[in-house]
């Protein structure tokens, strides 16, 4: 006898839930990148970036989500950086942003 | 009587030279320019009760000329020495002590490139914008009004690209003013205020922001412009993220609007004293030694040690002839 089909499934919840997620891989990546941390979310970054003109990539987004532990994705989407470097020459906080890019594949390659 | 030197004749000396007459003390103005007023002579209305900037520089001018304060004009102040300061081509200028209050200087745009100041013709700062609404002539490069404006927040504050880490405080209350102000010449344009962080400090600031997002229609997006280019009409193209959204976004205005910040003075290396990693001078703490230096004669006041307002700096030129009184009864 199959389960009656009420029409309704449980969608994952939206809520970034920071005591189940895993901050240890951003906590060494801040340690190995402490600029990493001195982001104040201008967003010049994407405003210029080349990639994110023509793609959903966001570089602000992604690494944001990275800083909560929310790592899902991250990899393949930093995949989308072309490394031209232009987000690093507006970046008012001096941020190697390229560097950063670069510290997310290396660490978050298995999520 | 040996005199107290001031130098810099803006909000701030001014104010220093009245209370050192109020405290039966000499005070003599040491001033670069040709005239008293510093930078409040450019200035139009000042936030954020709009008052005309001339009522309050020429309220202060009154009382200088009434209390007969000695002004030096056309003179620079080339550093200090034992028992005043040097002046230029050598001379030296006698003073039981000195006032430090030589102001700060505009960030120059030009550092910007990406945003084109005087590489595209409608592109302007806010002290043009002052300068424009002085003359009643607030308008494009050609003479007609603009139909969309933007104004960058940030410029030259917040930004080591420049070598400019601080926040310069008070441009955000600036450029929330001076869109207000272009509501009102151009009541038909579309205006734009790109920032990053709205910093509100100070009395009726907030309540001023409020008012130019719901009485004077102004939109405020957050993200920083990363580029001006010219587009094949003419127009500028700028670019930024709309964080709030988390999509790049671009539009063409007729008229950018740099919201410049404060630099430290270049002159401030004059003093071999402390400086601060953004070139301010800096005084001995920031509470009860707002305005002393790590020298017991040398005293600052207003924007020489950090980015502050009118009102800031008139209270800090009360504040050190205070501390020169102090500093002159307990040598007795």
């Amino acid at each position: 006898m199959s389960a009656i089909e009420w029409g309704y499934s449980v969608l994952p919840a939206r809520t970034m839930d920071l005591d189940r997620n895993d901050l240890g891989p951003v906590r060494e990546m801040l340690e190995e990148m402490p600029q990493f941390g001195a982001c104040i979310a201008c967003g010049g970054c994407t405003a210029t970036c080349t990639a994110g003109n023509l793609t959903s990539f966001n570089f602000r987004r992604v690494h944001t989500l990275v800083r909560r532990g929310e790592y899902t994705g991250a990899w393949a989407e930093m995949n989308k950086c072309m490394l031209c470097g232009k987000c690093r020459l507006v970046c008012p906080r001096g941020i190697n942003t390229r560097g950063v890019v670069r510290l997310i594949k290396r660490k978050l390659g298995d999520y | 009587m040996k005199k107290i030197i001031v130098v810099g004749g803006g909000p701030a000396g001014m104010q220093a030279a009245l209370s050192l007459v109020a405290e039966g003390l000499k005070p003599v103005i040491v001033e670069r320019s040709g005239a008293l007023g510093g930078k409040l002579r450019d200035w139009h209305n000042l936030f954020p009760s709009m008052t005309p900037a001339h009522e309050v520089l020429e309220g202060m001018t009154k009382q200088m000329e009434n209390a007969g304060v000695e002004v030096m004009l056309h003179t620079e102040v080339e550093g200090l020495t034992d028992g005043g300061v040097l002046l230029m081509e050598g001379k030296k200028l006698e003073g039981e002590a000195v006032i430090v209050a030589s102001g700060f200087d505009i960030f120059d745009a030009r550092l910007k490139e990406e945003y084109g100041y005087h590489i595209y013709d409608n592109v302007f700062t806010t002290v043009d914008v002052e300068r424009m609404l002085n003359k009643g002539e607030v308008a494009l490069h050609d003479g007609s009004a603009p139909h969309g404006i933007a104004f960058v927040h940030c410029v030259g504050s917040r930004d080591e690209k420049v070598n400019q880490k601080h926040c310069s405080k008070v441009c955000c209350i600036t450029g929330v003013k001076q869109a207000m102000e272009m509501r009102q010449l151009f009541p038909d344009a579309e205006i734009y205020n790109f920032y990053m962080d709205i910093r509100m400090f100070g009395p009726g600031y907030e309540e001023l922001y409020q008012s130019a997002q719901q009485d004077f229609g102004v939109n405020f997006i957050r993200g920083r412009v990363s580029e001006a280019s010219p587009t094949i009409d003419g127009r500028l193209q700028i670019k930024a993220e709309d964080t709030l959204v988390g999509r790049p976004l671009k539009m063409t205005v007729d008229m950018l609007v740099l919201i410049v910040g404060m630099k430290a003075s270049s002159s401030n290396e004059k003093y071999a004293l402390p400086l601060s990693s953004s070139g301010f001078l800096t005084p001995r703490d920031l509470f009860s030694g707002a305005v002393s230096s790590d020298l017991p004669n040398v005293f600052y006041a207003g924007t020489a040690t950090a980015p502050k307002t009118i009102g800031e700096s008139i209270c800090e030129g009360s504040m050190a002839a205070e501390k020169v009184s102090e500093y002159l009864k307990s040598r007795k």
